[in-house]
């Protein structure tokens, strides 16, 4: 560029027209986000203070936090509120993550042809589509199905699992489906962990729980709150598996925050009460992005 | 007492135990995780296939056969098809164009937008499925293909970004430089320079994307209505009849070919995810 041509067009307009051009890449994504995202998302904030029913009525009008106080009288909305702690507790924090955090430990022991096999099953259970997980978890604890063959055969007393313990069934059903995240996650967080540093506590005497607890722990720290927080922002929002499993029933005993909410929106016409029931859930969502975002930029 | 080892054997010995122990735990594991698996595999070629893993007496392939029919399979395989891959298309394009400006300049709010997009990754989409009902009725965009494919690469739109980005960061900047002082414009440097170095990383998000979609229920389920337009994954619904009778075998033959392409793409890539790939590194900024 010549000095006079940038004269004449002003250094202050030239680059601003240059960082227009320049940045323009970014407006479709923008706009799909602002549309089909951002938009949402304050929809929902002014649904949920207004009482829109499905019928369609003429005007659905404010009822400010009506809503929210109707949530936190509801029995119903918070037997979806401990239902849900429990499924997150049981199926995220306890057996994906632990349980993932084991088989990555072994296979760090196992013999190849035996870590294969199990990365291949374990990671096929994550691979294939919710709902066909959904399926072979309701065929595996139904009444007349495979876990209570497997009881008999040992002997032990058989259950109606998707009766009796609904909620822990469809956990089970989620660290089926999801220990595979972990398991790749710890096992890419172990490899990084120096031998020479286990081998050296080893010498010293240091058993294995205590090199686990004092040594391996510690340094896969940062694995463990990213994978604490995925897992959890995961199992906040699985609806598929429950559904296909249980459909929240029997009655309401496995009916987690998002099937409650689906049931209140759909099956009983509230969509201003759903949606309410919907943004609680976002924020919980959110403020769990938070404290990872917050994990990350420590690292950054 | 026995007498004591050499210590070159006792450590050998050592390491053996331990290997059979974590081999002993992992098989262990490993039957518990397949013993679904398996009860999908041999009720599909059963043709009397109940809710119990069991042997086939005589094994055909009648349960496929029954369900290889338009109405069945090819049609709602087909509305997958046409979804999830119009949705990762558009997935896609809009993430590398805008990781191209994020990885390349640094303007004030190019860090926002970036913690704003992996914050966005986060949110459990699941929680404004409600509203965007709402919102897609009001719009017409309510039982379109058009429309849930649209809100599909939305969802997925975040995580392909920061994927991308960071994709995009590992292309040395030396080439795309003597591109530009050959006169290129940014649409080809992008096209012609950058992308093609980093192909792996394209075809992870690509691949990634639509296995995503692929498998995507609640987004279907919530804004499809008629039975014609439905995915795979929304449609496996009419195994379970009218009349309460299931017709097992054919779920699952059926989740078997529904399943299956999702399995192919994912070993197609799995060797570039190997250790957590991005979702562990990537994500570490």
């Amino acid at each position: 560029m010549t000095r006079a041509a940038a004269e004449t067009a002003g250094p202050a307009g030239r680059t601003r027209a240059a960082a227009v051009l320049r940045w323009s890449p970014l407006a479709p994504a923008t706009v799909i986000l602002l549309l089909f995202l951002a938009g949402p998302i304050g929809y929902c904030v002014y649904i949920a203070f207004t009482d829109t029913q499905l019928t369609g009525q003429e005007s659905a009008s404010f009822v400010g936090l009506a809503n929210f106080r109707h949530a936190f009288g509801d029995a119903g909305f918070r037997n979806a509120v401990v239902l849900t702690l429990v499924f997150t507790v049981l199926s995220s924090l306890l057996g994906q993550n632990t349980l993932g955090l084991a088989l990555a430990g072994l296979m760090r022991r196992a013999s190849r042809p035996v870590r294969a096999l199990t990365g291949a099953v374990v990671i096929t259970a994550w691979v294939i589509p919710e709902i066909v997980a959904g399926f072979l978890l309701y065929s595996f604890f139904e009444r007349r199905g495979t876990l209570n063959a497997v009881l008999e055969w040992l002997q032990l007393p058989a259950q109606n699992w998707l009766f009796t313990l609904p909620i822990l069934a469809v956990s089970f059903a989620n660290v089926w489906r999801g220990t595979a995240f972990s398991m790749l996650i710890y096992s890419a967080a172990l490899s990084e962990v120096p031998q020479e540093v286990t081998e050296s506590a080893q010498v010293d005497g240091a058993g294995g729980l205590r090199r686990l607890w004092h040594i391996t722990l510690p340094m896969i720290r940062r694995s463990i709150g990213t994978n604490l927080m995925l897992n959890t922002l995961q199992t906040l929002s699985v609806f598929g598996l429950i559904w296909a499993m249980t459909r929240g029933g029997p009655g309401n005993r496995s009916q987690t925050l998002p099937v409650f909410m689906y049931d209140q929106a759909f099956m009983k016409s509230l969509i201003g009460y759903g949606t309410a029931v919907a943004l609680l859930l976002l924020v919980v969502g959110a403020l769990f992005s938070s404290v990872y975002l917050r994990l990350l930029r420590e690292e950054v | 007492m026995a007498p004591p080892a050499r210590p070159g054997r006792r450590v050998l010995t050592r390491s053996a135990r331990q290997r059979l122990a974590a081999d002993a735990g992992l098989l262990v594991a490993a039957v518990a995780f397949a013993l679904p698996l398996t009860w999908l595999v041999l009720s599909s070629l059963n043709p009397e296939a109940t809710l119990r893993v069991r042997l086939p007496e005589s094994a055909t392939l009648d349960n496929f056969s029954a369900v290889l029919t338009d109405e069945i399979t090819f049609t709602p395989m087909l509305n997958s098809l046409l979804m999830c891959g119009g949705a990762t298309l558009v997935t896609v394009v809009c993430a590398a164009l805008a990781a191209y400006p994020l990885s390349r300049f640094r303007a004030r709010f190019s860090r926002p937008y970036l913690l704003t997009v992996l914050f966005a990754t986060c949110l459990p989409i699941t929680a404004i499925m409600v509203p965007v009902y709402g919102l897609f009725v009001q719009v017409n965009l309510i039982d379109t293909q058009y429309g849930t494919a649209l809100f599909l690469a939305a969802a997925q739109l975040p995580f392909a970004i920061w994927l991308m980005k960071n994709f995009m960061d590992g292309v040395p900047r030396v080439l795309e430089e003597a591109a530009w002082t050959d006169g290129a414009s940014w649409p080809q440097t992008l096209w012609r320079v950058i992308l093609p170095l980093m192909g792996p990383g394209f075809t992870v998000v690509t691949i990634y994307t639509f296995i995503m979609m692929w498998g995507n229920f609640f987004v279907p389920f919530m804004l499809l209505l008629s039975p014609e337009q439905l995915p795979a994954s929304v449609s496996i619904f009419t195994f379970f009849g009218n009349y309460g009778a299931i017709a097992f075998g054919e779920l699952a033959a059926f989740s078997i070919l529904y399943s299956t392409p999702v399995i192919i793409l994912y070993i197609l890539i799995s060797r570039r995810l190997g250790g957590g790939f991005a979702l562990g590194g990537a994500v570490k900024g």
